[in-house]
């Protein structure tokens, strides 16, 4: 007797705890003065019920390291030439790797030595002798290659949380992920064309020299320049031949901001920092009189002639931008350019109303599918039906409570999990009452058969649900963020639905015993 | 006062009719084969195949073929049009993109079409999936991988649930790890690697005399392919969804198996260690009984479960449809098969001596105590 009052006041416990977590989930409660005493934590909505945009991009991490090659070229060279070794210009080959001519192959000694003193994370991949030389083909050591991926990840998730917040977005959630992928959440967006734009745009800016002493239209351009495609006034491609060494990139801009010239055409105004402002000012001083092409990405977008040394830090990009399209280049120049281009692998959203219009059909079906297993229960088992719709009760409460107390995430499936346990959560009373009625059956009194009923069939019950646990944590395991929900709320349910029928409703059914002598039982 | 339906039990002679609920299975089983030859193979969803998916709101209905003719100006390759929901408002435009990142201007781009030939029905679009070809591999190897685990746990749990042979299951497990762990790094993939073990396994628990494992495996199967083929046969694409739909259904599908199975040899352990070989009832009988004994916690468990489903179904909505009609075909085809499929099988791989014999041997448990429904 003393182990049933411990047993039912342990339900009740567990009732209290379970309406002190879930009910704050209810606005009507969080709002009442009740609200402020309960805890804060709730059941998070998914992208998909929210509406948002969920974009999984994948970041050119090669592109990255060949950036760094060159870059370590480029330095190699002067290296070299103080120590007086003599070096061609270093030049990524079509593998993606440096190779770098000795002339002088009796200097090869001397290459290698500064190269281990130096450059410690490239090594040789190959030599090869020629007419021109011996080539050393570099590579990055494979400790570099990784810190060189990891640190262009990570520079990517920072670049990119900087141009969402300049955006506003509430809440994005922005995240590296394996295989040189990043995740972007953008929950509540009105305009997603937008969005993919700021997050996906590399924004690397650079000028180059027109060569304007070269016809376009011929086909064989002289080495060391390139043709680039240009936007033109009407909105079609065209192209221009640039040298293909850039004179400065924007790697020094300060501050951008859209602006408006007098005409009322919106440009985006440039500030350089102090070094990159002496570099501006150095280039053009060089090259007044020719045309200077500013290039975005790869696209020429303005190419004018510069009139004058151009002092003070300041330039602007002028092309043929509407309002938003310069508002958002000014916002990515600000926030700075990617350290490798993305590409968008996967994009998935769903529109507000579609959110909440999920929310209430699935509210819907999951009231009716309720009322349609609490009208069966006690039809077909009278009063025990009433428990078992009361245990159901029990288990919603406990898994709304679970799902805001782990702060868990409430997705569409998520919902198809909570519909899904109000139908299997009955199932272990069904199990049990079938159990109780057999023992009836076979002349036991009401009181040992609700003994034997119970001790029989909580092992099965526990087994049985085992194979949906174990099916629920693999598709957690694999599953993408809204399966992940749905394997949330149903291993809740179903762990939920086995305390409510095993430990609860036999403690209720033996205060019922109890109550008359185990004499009456409806089942 | 309750209800009496079922409250006596039944004696249905379910065993009889095997043969026809055989043929039943087998003949779903081989539309839905056809109908998947016929598509030339499953039908994925945007999620494996890659590709495009729009779902867009018109203010007011307007006919199919105005919505696609409307499109017909731009670049869609592969584009079908297929209204959803009543009333002509809502509609599903599937296309297969032409490459990564081409989303960027989609959205204007069907924007403009659309309002240029419908000027005078606004439309906004609801929902947008893109999967590009690299993500849809990466989701069907992990869907792959998904079934295949979910296999595995799932075998070694039903042989060592059923024939409390743990030392046979870490076998099978070890066995079958090997070859798909093997089939990923050949040409035919994880793929057939799967198809590869789940024979192996069927052959395993064969020789290894696991009848109850191999039933409840085959009826297992029997329920995934039945699903899949209908699911095929009503043109339903397969995706992410769907994949997680299934591999509830092969939780839940076995909880009645698992209810059945042990009805059966609790029934086993009834007769008298010593009666004569002329005196011990048939398998089928037994198996007849314990169906019956087991039939009406059979229904109830699934009417509930069936119950929610189809609430999900009518009126959960136009994204998580798919999913529900998952479910509730999957629990139709569970439940059948758990009462026709199930347990009739038991007879074509061993006579009642051999399971007696069996059930008496040392390694199991005794009745009650891991407890019986």
């Amino acid at each position: 007797m003393k182990a049933l009052r411990w047993r039912l006041v342990l339900s009740l416990a567990a009732l209290v705890a379970a309406l002190v977590y879930a009910l704050p989930n209810m606005p009507a409660v969080a709002d009442s003065p009740l609200g402020g005493l309960l805890p804060q934590s709730r059941i998070n909505l998914g992208l998909d019920l929210k509406g948002g945009m969920n974009l999984t991009l994948g970041v050119d991490v090669e592109k990255a390291l060949q950036n760094t090659l060159t870059v370590s070229g480029q330095d190699m060279r002067d290296r070299a030439s103080r120590d007086g070794v003599n070096l061609l210009r270093p030049r990524l080959n079509a593998e993606g790797l440096l190779d770098v001519v000795l002339p002088k192959t009796d200097q090869a000694a001397a290459f290698l030595k500064m190269l281990s003193e130096w450059y410690p994370d490239l090594s040789v991949a190959g030599e090869s002798d020629s007419a021109a030389g011996r080539t050393f083909t570099l590579t990055l050591s494979d400790a570099a290659r990784r810190q060189a991926e990891e640190m262009t990840l990570e520079q990517v998730v920072r670049t990119i949380r900087n141009r969402i917040d300049q955006f506003g977005v509430a809440e994005p959630d922005i995240r590296k992920q394996a295989d040189n992928q990043v995740q972007v959440q953008l929950p509540g967006l009105t305009d997603p064309e937008r969005a993919i734009q700021i997050v996906g745009q590399t924004a690397h800016l650079e000028f180059h020299l027109v060569r304007d002493d070269i016809d376009p239209r011929s086909l064989m351009l002289p080495p060391g320049t390139s043709r680039f495609p240009s936007v033109e006034k009407n909105g079609h491609e065209g192209s221009l031949v640039l040298d293909t060494e850039a004179l400065m990139s924007g790697e020094g801009i300060t501050n951008a901001r859209p602006a408006f010239d007098q005409f009322g055409k919106a440009y985006v105004a440039l500030k350089f920092d102090p070094r990159a402002a002496t570099q501006f000012e150095r280039i053009t001083g060089d090259n007044v009189k020719r045309r200077m092409a500013i290039v975005l990405d790869g696209k020429v977008y303005s190419a004018p002639t510069i009139q004058d040394r151009i002092a003070g830090g300041e330039a602007s990009i002028t092309g043929q931008f509407t309002t938003a399209e310069a508002q958002d280049l000014a916002i990515v120049l600000r926030a700075g350019s990617l350290p490798a281009p993305v590409t968008v692998l996967e994009e998935r959203t769903v529109g507000p109303s579609l959110g909440q219009e999920s929310i209430n059909s699935g509210i819907l079906a999951a009231l009716v599918g309720a009322l349609a297993v609490i009208v069966i229960m006690p039809a077909y088992y009278g009063l025990s039906g009433i428990i078992a719709d009361l245990m159901l009760c029990f288990t919603l409460t406990l898994l709304m409570a679970g799902m805001s107390g782990f702060g868990a995430t409430l997705t569409l499936p998520g919902i198809a999990g909570i519909v899904l346990t109000i139908g299997m959560a009955v199932d272990a009373n069904v199990l049990i009452y079938e159990r109780i009625r057999e023992e009836l059956k076979l002349g036991l009194s009401p009181g040992e058969a609700v003994a034997a009923g119970f001790s029989r069939a909580s092992m099965s019950i526990t087994d049985s649900n085992l194979t949906t646990i174990i099916a629920a944590a693999i598709l957690y395991q694999f599953g993408t963020g809204p399966i992940r929900g749905f394997a949330v709320t149903l291993s809740l349910g179903i762990i939920a639905s086995m305390f409510t029928a095993i430990f609860v409703s036999h403690a209720i059914f033996d205060l019922w015993m109890s109550r008359n002598g185990g004499k009456h039982i409806s089942v | 006062m309750a209800f009496t339906l079922l409250k006596k039990t039944t004696n249905i002679d379910f065993v009889g009719v095997r043969r026809y609920a055989y043929a039943l299975s087998l003949f779903i089983l081989l539309l839905g084969a056809l109908s998947v030859v016929w598509h030339g193979g499953l039908l994925y969803g945007v999620d494996f195949a890659g590709g495009v998916m729009v779902q867009v709101q018109f203010e007011r209905d307007v006919p199919d073929q105005q919505v696609k003719s409307a499109l017909a100006d731009i670049d869609l390759p592969g584009l079908t049009v297929q209204r959803i929901g009543d009333g002509g408002r809502d509609y599903m435009l599937r296309f297969s993109a032409a490459a990564e990142g081409a989303t960027e201007n989609l959205r204007a781009n069907m924007n403009s079409a659309l309002s240029q030939r419908l000027p005078d029905n606004p439309v906004t679009i609801q929902r947008l999936e893109m999967v590009g070809p690299k993500v849809g591999s990466d989701l069907r190897n992990m869907a792959v991988e998904a079934l295949f685990y979910s296999v595995l746990l799932i075998t070694v749990y039903i042989s060592g649930r059923f024939e409390y042979s743990w030392f046979a299951a870490g076998i099978l497990a070890a066995v079958l790890w090997a070859v798909v762990f093997a089939a990923g790094y050949t040409p035919v993939g994880r793929m057939w690697g799967v198809a590869v073990a789940m024979v192996i396994t069927v052959i395993m628990t064969w020789r290894l005399r696991l009848n109850f494992a191999l039933g409840a495996i085959v009826s297992l199967l029997h329920d995934v392919f039945l699903t899949l083929g209908l699911l095929t046969l009503l043109n339903r694409e397969i995706d992410l969804n769907i994949i997680a739909a299934l591999l509830t259904l092969v939780g839940y599908s076995l909880n009645d198996t698992i209810i059945v199975f042990d009805r059966i040899r609790e029934n086993l352990r009834n007769i008298p260690v010593k009666t004569a070989a002329a005196d011990m009832p048939s398998m089928g009988s037994i198996i007849n009984k314990s169906v019956n004994q087991t039939l009406s916690r059979t229904l109830l468990t699934s009417a509930t479960t069936l119950a929610a489903c189809l609430s999900l179904y009518l009126l959960g909505g136009s994204v998580i449809h798919d999913f529900a009609l998952t479910i509730l075909l999957g629990v139709l085809i569970g439940t059948y098969s758990s009462i026709f499929v199930a347990s009739p099988i038991l007879l074509a791989f061993g006579d009642v001596g051999q399971y007696h014999r069996s059930q008496q041997a040392e390694s199991y448990e005794k009745p009650g105590e891991h407890g019986v429904v």
